[in-house]
């Protein structure tokens, strides 16, 4: 029964946001006080219907109904409670229902908390948000019904997927969601101010916290899906280019480009139509990363055509979103006034070299992602576009980006002397150079690239810090006084030497990793040992042991570094309803170091093969993304994001000061 | 099930229950294995999901791999063993694209995306000084623009610039 009544509450939700969209797109010109009112209601309710909707799946999952399709497919009764909460959306329909269930929650905010905005651009906003719910409703209605019912009902399911149930599945896809989906409300503001024609810096400072908080989360998302991959795959890996991977990634690169081009837009009024512009593209891009992948297109032409219908209301969707925006991007954009003089050297110029590098970083993954399919379309020929190619034309773009972003926070607005910012800056380039040699010599193991590598991550450490200093006085006014600055500095200003440092940090542990890491692969029987960079891995015993909805084969094994001796145990887990087997690697985290140890075959009567790595300052690798995450949030707790549009006086000192 | 991409497209292609490379199949010249190793990781497993046969636990990679190491033993330099495996299973195997006329656009796409993106802003720049029907320089420009739109102390072509 309850299932119905949530499937009854998403029509509901469909027929209301239908209702919000066409009465919005009639009245914004001169919106009345009911219309307004009706706009803001229909936004609340929707999210609350698909709340309901939602809670319904929830309540069927975890009281294990089978008679409910969904759950038979993805849950068991012997599944830790946990799972079978997660299970919800460890599939297409539930997953589907999840992204709508923030789409309208976004709306719902929007509604909320825009009593600043004019009534016209809130009803357009709303207008915009209310077609997408439109769409996206929709679709899982029509083509993706999670509340289909199974008669009879089966006694048993047959299990999430053994890889899915795991912490991950809980984290991950919620907060990557909530990245993807908070970038619609960047979109319809942008579509909202191409068909009114009023763009202002208002505007901007409107669009600008919703942006950060989606790459807030957008960030620690991807993170954490790595850090899953990592842990859960086995085999150590972190980053595979991977075309699902690559979806995520690209919004994430042009959330990024649109973060710092908002900026130049509220601070001096320019490069407005260019903001628009990655505003259109960062959405377009979390639903080509949603729904592209989704529709299987990506990983096979052929598995597209198995569901036909679904393929195409995808491609229809995102033909005329994506379409009908750019559109009315090319149809509008020119009418727009461009904004605010700067010279190129300057804050300015700083944030659109940024913009150029990552704007061309994300057509580099993009066409990478893509050009394999089309050349297949196209010709016929297939080939491969693997790690080695984004590792060269990614990395090219971001070498210069990363060498020349220390720059950046030091240049003032409008125009700038770019020998004098050096100079102030040639104390934070002897010291990035004196860490990058202390490092190397550190971890030397014969001549590489490395230390380039090193260099570049510790220059955007140590630049993030300088201009900390530089903006604290450190050093040139008594030490109290230079702490009052620092207190007194605009949390923007912290978060964004914070965000840099985090990007330094990761580069430190991406090329640490790709160059120091070690592998070992052997056989060992109970009682044998291998070492590994100084760490000495004992085969211990194997045995079998029961788990809940799995038994598993496992391997205790200990770890000894000099005189610290450590337990670990790597397994293999064989699911009971599907027969799958996973995996779980030994993993033990020395400083920010981590070894990993996994188990393989049968090797023998009593050995195992085993393969060990020493992974030297890996952490650091999600570390940086989780420092990013941390300043994303404290720039949203900025005075200026939370007093709304201040008025002139304020909004000037407000932007010296950053 | 398989549908849920996101997660499962990574995982489900990735996983491997058991370990890719195999102690068994490992040449004795730690020299050979390295080269095989590199080899390795450069080429695609062909029934798997963007993933090198170095990687790859498939039966088919464990073939490429033992192939590989064959070649290697009997005297192949690194280029004829890759060029082997392309002849016999296609360019489908090489994870990093080769360079010729059909992979131009793939290759040259970020350059020139750059570029482009370097001349729009140079062009427009320009065509906003134009506008401006001024022969000033991009500083000077910038001074008349500061005291235009503020007015207000900085209104004073002797004060440096701010450093904030």
């Amino acid at each position: 029964m309850s299932i119905e009544l949530g499937h009854f509450a998403l029509i509901l939700a469909l027929a209301i946001a239908v209702a919000q969209t066409i009465l919005s797109f009639v009245a914004w010109r001169n919106p009345s006080e009911g219309t307004v009112a009706f706009v803001r209601q229909a936004s609340l309710l929707q999210f609350l219907l698909v709340g309901a909707a939602f809670a319904t799946l929830i309540v069927a999952f975890e009281a294990s109904d089978f008679s409910l399709k969904l759950a038979y497919e993805n849950s068991h009764t012997l599944q830790p409670a946990l799972y079978k909460f997660t299970a919800v959306w460890g599939n297409h329909e539930g997953s589907m229902l999840l992204w709508v269930l923030i789409l309208v929650a976004f709306g719902a905010a929007v509604a909320a908390f825009g009593n600043q905005l004019t009534a016209q651009l809130r009803v357009l906003v709303l207008g915009f948000q209310g077609l997408l719910n439109v769409a996206f409703i929709g679709f899982s209605l029509f083509t993706s019904n999670p509340f289909e019912r199974l008669v009879p009902a089966p006694l048993e399911g047959s299990d999430l997927n053994p890889i899915l149930q795991d912490i991950g599945l809980a984290i991950h896809p919620p907060m990557l969601y909530i990245g993807y989906v908070g970038f619609s409300v960047c979109f319809s503001f942008a579509m909202a101010a191409l068909v009114s024609g009023k763009i202002d810096a208002a505007w901007a400072r409107w669009v600008r916290p919703w942006t950060l908080f989606s790459w807030t989360f957008l960030t620690l998302g991807i993170a954490m899906g790595s850090y899953w991959a990592y842990y859960e795959l086995g085999w150590g890996g972190w980053w595979f280019w991977d075309p699902t991977e690559n979806a995520s990634f690209m919004p994430w690169l042009a959330g990024t480009a649109l973060l710092h081009s908002a900026l130049v837009m509220e601070k001096r009024n320019a490069l407005k139509i260019w903001t628009i512009l990655l505003a259109i593209i960062t959405f377009s891009l979390s639903l080509l990363g949603t729904f592209l992948v989704r529709s299987g297109i990506l990983t096979s032409v052929h598995s597209f055509a198995s569901d036909p219908t679904r393929g195409l209301v995808i491609l229809g969707i995102l033909a005329v979103v994506i379409g009908g925006a750019f559109s009315l991007f090319a149809f509008r954009a020119p009418s727009l006034r461009a904004g605010g003089l700067f010279s190129p050297v300057s804050r300015e110029g700083a944030l659109i070299v940024n913009n150029l590098f990552l704007a061309s970083a994300t057509g580099a993954v993009l066409v990478g992602t893509l050009y394999p399919l089309l050349l297949d379309a196209a010709t016929g020929a297939r080939i491969s576009v693997g790690p080695p190619f984004f590792n060269l034309t990614f990395g090219g773009l971001m070498v210069p980006l990363l060498l020349v972003l220390p720059f950046g926070p030091f240049l003032p607005w409008k125009r700038a002397d770019l020998l004098a910012v050096s100079q102030r800056l040639m104390a934070a380039m002897i010291a990035a150079v004196l860490i990058t040699v202390a490092w190397s010599a550190v971890l030397w193991q014969g001549p590489s690239m490395a230390p380039i590598g090193f260099l570049l991550g510790f220059w955007v450490m140590v630049g993030s810090i300088a201009d900390l200093v530089e903006r604290g006085k450190i050093g040139k006014v008594p030490f109290a006084k230079s702490i009052a600055r620092l207190k007194g500095l605009p949390r923007s200003v912290w978060s964004t030497a914070l965000a840099h440092f985090g990007l330094g940090v990761a580069v430190i542990g991406i090329v640490t990793v790709s160059v120091y890491e070690t592998e070992l692969v052997t056989t060992l029987e109970p009682g044998q040992e291998a070492t590994l960079s100084g760490y000495t891995v004992r085969f211990v015993e194997e045995v079998d042991l029961p788990g809940p909805n799995y038994r598993s084969e496992r391997v205790n094994l200990t770890v000894t570094k000099g005189t610290g001796i450590r337990e670990t145990h790597s397994e293999r887990r064989i699911f009971v309803a599907s027969g799958q087997p996973t995996t779980e690697a030994g993993i033990e985290t020395f400083g920010l170091s981590q070894l990993y140890v996994s188990m393989g075959d049968r090797s023998g009567a009593e050995g195992r093969v085993i393969r060990i790595w020493y992974k030297p300052w890996v952490l650091l690798i999600w570390l940086g993304p989780v420092i990013m995450g941390f300043a994303g949030f404290l720039s949203l707790t900025d005075r200026r994001l939370r007093v709304g549009v201040p008025r002139r006086a304020t909004n000037r000192t407000a932007g010296e000061a950053a | 099930m398989r549908r849920f991409a996101l997660i499962l497209l990574v995982m489900v292609a990735l996983v491997t229950p058991v370990l890719a490379v195999q102690p068994d199949e490992m040449l004795d010249d730690p020299v050979l294995e390295q080269r095989a190793r590199e080899i390795s990781s450069g080429l695609r497993c062909l029934v798997c999901q963007n993933q090198s046969i170095d990687d790859s636990d498939a039966d088919l990679a464990r073939d490429l791999r033992l192939l590989v190491r064959e070649r290697l033993v009997e005297g192949d330099t690194n280029k004829e063993v890759v060029d082997y495996v392309v002849d016999r299973y296609g360019e489908f195997v090489l994870l990093r694209p080769v360079f010729d006329m059909r992979t131009l656009a793939l290759w040259l796409a970020a350059p020139v995306l750059f570029l482009v993106g370097v001349i729009a802003v140079l062009i427009r720049s320009r065509r906003r000084k134009q506008r401006t029907g001024s022969e000033l320089t991009a500083d000077e420009q910038a001074a008349i623009d500061a005291m235009l739109s503020d007015g207000g102390p900085d209104a004073d072509l002797t004060t440096p610039p701010r450093k904030d």
